[in-house]
């Protein structure tokens, strides 16, 4: 062998053992500065007990309501319309036993997903349009946040009158009311998307509906997904309150239970459905409640 | 006037650029005629005091920005790297990689490959299905880097990458960085206000005065690779060069 051999094999060598070092004291680092993995021993356990500290305060609370609830009925205060807790469980247990609950939820919450659903194709157009072109933003910005704080019911009237006494009118007012929510979501996504990243997406060469797809889309999540939770909240209420105000014949809902509830003078039964009421709007919020909480676990944003 | 892409000697050529933000009274002139020739290969440092408009060059030469005056040509496309790592936190390190070669078109089998590949150079083999807050500051820098060299770039624009992180880690990485650039024959230029930095890793140092940014001086790096940020050749010249830059900034305390 050749000595000018040997020493490029040598040096070969020894840049792969200088690699190898840099590697080695990379990965000593990595490990260090890596919070140390927690084991998975006693998992199940420890899931149950935090299912156990979120669910027992809601307990502490919802007996709370229920013991005051008691103590004014036992002081006999309207005793002949002001129904108390025993009364008003076992209507609604019975009101469970019948098919008219069941089918006014189901007529309540199909008008929630259209109109809900209406109002978020709606908003999304609108507020897409309105973050990517100035002057409509100009022009429409201040608008949308005029009708955001317009009270839903001020649109009945108006919807009463173009498609009368009809699931329509109620659409009409839900979508009215929750969509400039999902718009002006969408627009505070788009303009907190960090210009950091708008920058490095720039210098990658995305541009563009690739922009918009990879960086603006997912980056301005959050915010659409509580421009939708607010949405939902408006579209709920104008919902509930256009049931009161529109009976729909032969349509049995939740306003049209509760309508009949106030002209029989049945307070148990009237306060059974306002429990059903708090229910689904409980369970609706959780899963926005998730979404959320999915998001921020993955964006690493959560305080735990 | 304009940001042209040529195949000219130099990999990157700045000629009389001056960069003006703002209009009327409240203009601000950021780079006063800066003149600048790199060579294809060539690992340049720029360094100066706050103000000096370094940012502002770097974001000329990668076409982020426009000069108000002057030309600036590039030899190929660049990658940026900034100081913060600039990941997108929705994404896992390797689809943040993978991100950048879908930005140049490549393919969903050649994206996956090639991202593991970059991981693998900047020894991040097993975290590519970490997200970047699962990461720590070094590791993310190091995404950051593999992301960039997937862009292919010709030119490696660099501002103050390692300035976030602790002075252990920055070591290794200059170690990293030395090697991959001599793997890859990478034309560099790199921004900090770090003189030993600047030392330990250019081939050269540019040194900028402030306010308005203009090239005051340079220093050619004649010392032998490997190189420590801590050996005495690197100490002498970056003592040579922050007597320099204090000079500079005597003159604005005056």
């Amino acid at each position: 062998m050749e000595p000018d051999g040997v020493r490029a094999e040598l040096e070969a060598l020894e840049t792969n053992a200088a690699v190898l070092a840099g590697a080695a004291v990379l990965a000593g680092l990595d490990a260090l500065e890596l919070s140390p993995q927690r084991g998975r021993q006693g998992r199940g356990r420890r899931v149950a007990g935090r299912a156990w500290s979120a669910v027992w305060p809601k307990l502490l609370a919802i007996g709370i309501v229920i013991l005051i609830w008691q103590l004014v009925h036992i002081t006999g205060w309207k005793k002949f319309v002001f129904a108390g807790p025993g009364a008003t469980f076992s209507s609604l247990w019975d009101q469970m036993q019948h098919l008219a609950l069941w089918q006014a939820i189901g007529t309540t919450m199909q008008r929630a997903v259209i109109g809900f659903a209406l109002s978020v194709l709606f908003g999304a157009i609108v507020g897409a349009l309105v973050s990517r072109i100035k002057p409509l933003r100009a022009a429409v910005g201040s608008i949308i946040t005029g009708l955001q704080t317009m009270p839903s019911a001020a649109w009945f009237p108006f919807a009463i009158i173009l498609f009368g006494l009809t699931t329509q009118a109620i659409l009409f007012v839900i979508v009215m009311g929750s969509w400039p929510s999902v718009a002006n979501g969408l627009i505070t996504g788009v303009d907190y998307t960090p210009p950091l990243l708008l920058r490095a997406a720039k210098t990658m060469g995305l541009r563009g509906l690739s922009l918009y797809r990879h960086l603006i889309m997912p980056a301005s999540l959050p915010a659409f997904i509580a421009g939708l939770k607010q949405g939902w909240a408006f579209a709920w209420r104008s919902l509930l309150f256009g049931e009161l105000l529109v009976q729909v014949p032969n349509m049995p809902s939740i306003g049209v239970l509760l309508n009949t509830d106030q002209d029989q003078l049945d307070f148990a039964d009237a306060t059974a459905i306002i429990i059903v009421i708090l229910i689904l709007g409980v369970l609706v919020d959780s899963a926005f409640g998730a979404a959320d909480r999915g998001i921020r676990t993955r964006w690493g944003i959560t305080s735990s | 006037m304009s940001v042209t892409v040529t195949q000219a000697h130099a990999s990157v050529l700045l000629d009389g650029v001056s960069k003006v933000y703002g209009k009327g009274g409240a203009a601000v002139l950021a780079l006063d005629q800066v003149s600048l020739e790199i060579a294809p290969g060539e690992f340049t440092c720029l360094i100066g005091a706050s103000g000096c408009g370094k940012s502002t060059l770097l974001s000329l030469v990668a076409g982020l920005d426009q000069p108000t005056a002057g030309q600036v040509s590039v030899g190929g496309r660049t990658a940026f790297m900034f100081q913060e790592p600039a990941l997108f936190p929705w994404l896992t390190a390797a689809a943040n990689v993978e991100l950048a070669l879908r930005a140049r078109g490549a393919g969903k089998a050649e994206r996956r490959q090639r991202a593991a590949e970059l991981l693998e150079v900047v020894h991040l083999g097993g975290f590519g299905g970490k997200r970047p807050h699962e990461l720590s500051g070094g590791m993310r820098q190091r995404v950051a880097l593999a992301r960039a060299l997937a862009q292919d770039a010709d030119v490696l624009l660099m501002d103050e990458p390692f300035g976030a992180l602790d002075a252990m880690t920055r070591d290794v990485l200059h170690e990293e960085l030395d090697r991959i650039c001599a793997e890859r024959a990478l034309t560099v230029l790199f921004v900090t206000h770090n003189v030993r930095e600047a030392v330990r890793l250019g081939d050269r140092v540019v040194v900028l005065s402030s306010r308005p940014g203009r090239v005051i001086d340079e220093f050619a790096v004649d010392i032998e690779r490997p190189r420590r940020i801590d050996s005495v050749p690197v100490a002498e010249l970056a003592g040579k060069i922050t007597d320099r830059l204090r000079e500079e900034m005597t003159r604005h305390g005056a």
